[in-house]
């Protein structure tokens, strides 16, 4: 604890660099997957592809994408972007299946419906879709979220920041309650994320608490997601 | 991607094909940890799945763990692990092998209940009202059944354990992640391409492999009923 309070600064920063690491590929990676998850939801032929690469994406060793990043971006080995945008593939390989899934949840009669009254196909899936889709896609997201911020810290093998830092610096000097540190701050910052997430869910998706099927297909899934 | 072309180059010459450092060698070491890890995890965690599974209890409880333990840094618990109980450097297997397990759990376990609960209801009822005991209806009704999800558990599972086997190499473990990490710090950026290529085509075949035998346990009960 004292070794805590003598470095709080250092570690405050490692946290705000960790923290800069992980925001980019949770948020980008939501934001691509859910179009894609929608093609892979809404036609067979790009079905099929979109998920049989995801998945082959996401059976790629973390570490080896990370260093094989300079050489398939051409960035130099300590630029942040390796690893933002490897995160940043995996958070997609991971949540095109749940995207894909959400919008499979969203029943025909209910579409159809919305069809029916007139919706046209954009402002149906904004409208209609979107929000149906809403709590598995969290599921997902809270999934995401959890895995990206403890896969930052590999960063550090590669000379990059982030908490991490203190896992490496710590085995090198041998030093155990600077490791204990690392692994308590990506908890905690883990921990942080998700709960915005809930109540950020809690704030759009005020009906999905209520609704039992919903929360149903949330919980598979995560379980799916976990499993993936 | 003249640097792909050397790293391919570097595999193809011979005499990385021998010695204690020779492609061979880190391929078995890789390969034995993975199978080590994973027999001891089944053992445990498909075990502990198909009691949630089979008898609805702690289900709650095992998906909140699942998820808490994927927000643990593999890093961080490896690092710490290694020095926290001592195992020094000529010990890095135990501290690897704790590890591993631990995050082969969620994925073998998840896989095992939710196989376990998407047997219907009415099949278990069946089997019972004809006379079944509980280990009879589990040994020839729910896990037959289920198998199929248990071993996407298991290649969840093996693909995670491949993926972390590779970051063990940085607490002096075997492994094709030697190559990466003893690659790294000399910028030998070709011997780091090997590495995250050959652990990537290591994790590719495992995958490929287990689809397979996943596709091949469906039962042929099951399977005529879904091509009818």
């Amino acid at each position: 604890m004292t070794w805590v309070l003598a470095n709080i600064e250092q570690i405050w920063s490692l946290t705000l660099d960790h923290i800069l690491l992980s925001v980019p590929p949770i948020l980008v990676g939501f934001l691509l997957a859910v179009p894609i998850g929608w093609l892979a939801h809404r036609y067979r032929v790009s079905r099929g592809v979109l998920l049989t690469v995801c998945g082959l994406l996401y059976t790629i060793p973390s570490l080896a994408l990370i260093v094989a990043m300079p050489t398939l971006l051409g960035t130099k080995i300590l630029n942040p972007a390796n690893l933002i945008v490897t995160l940043t593939i995996y958070a997609i390989a991971l949540m095109v299946r749940t995207a894909t899934d959400a919008f499979d949840a969203v029943s025909k009669d209910v579409t159809q419906s919305a069809t029916a009254v007139g919706f046209g196909g954009w402002r149906r899936f904004w409208q209609v879709e979107l929000p149906l889709a809403g709590p598995v896609l969290l599921a997902g997201l809270r999934v995401v979220s959890t895995s990206t911020v403890s896969l930052v810290t590999l960063g550090a093998l590669v000379g990059m920041s982030g908490l991490g830092y203190l896992f490496t610096n710590g085995y090198q000097r041998n030093f155990a309650t600077e490791i204990l540190t690392g692994i308590v701050g990506t908890v905690l910052i883990a921990i942080v994320f998700d709960v915005v997430l809930v109540i950020l869910g809690r704030m759009l998706l005020p009906w999905a608490r209520v609704d039992t099927a919903a929360r149903r297909n949330a919980k598979t899934a995560t379980t799916k997601a976990v499993t993936a | 991607m003249n640097a792909i072309a050397e790293a391919v180059a570097w595999i193809g010459d011979p005499a990385h094909w021998t010695g204690p450092d020779g492609i061979p060698t880190r391929l078995a070491e890789h390969l034995g940890y993975t199978g080590l890890t994973v027999l001891i995890a089944v053992l445990l965690a498909v075990t502990l799945g198909l009691y949630i599974g089979h008898t609805g209890r702690f289900r709650g409880i095992s998906i909140g763990a699942t998820g808490a333990l994927r927000a643990l840094p593999t890093l961080g618990l490896l690092t710490y692990l290694a020095i926290a109980f001592g195992f020094g450097i000529r010990l890095a297997l135990i501290p690897t092998i704790i590890v591993l397990v631990v995050l082969a759990i969620p994925p073998l376990l998840a896989g095992a209940y939710s196989g376990v609960e998407s047997v219907d209801p009415r099949t278990v009822d069946a089997a019972r009202s004809m006379g079944m005991t509980e280990w009879q209806i589990l040994w020839k009704v729910e896990i037959p059944l289920a198998l199929p999800l248990i071993i996407g558990g298991i290649r969840s599972a093996v693909l995670q354990v491949v993926a972390t086997a590779t970051v063990a190499a940085y607490i002096s473990l075997g492994g094709l992640g030697r190559y990466i990490i003893d690659a790294l710090p000399v910028r030998d950026y070709t011997k780091v391409l090997v590495g995250a290529l050959l652990v990537t085509l290591l994790a590719l075949a495992l995958e490929g492999i287990l689809i397979l035998i996943q596709r091949l346990t469906v039962p042929a009960g099951v399977r005529a009923t879904r091509s009818a």
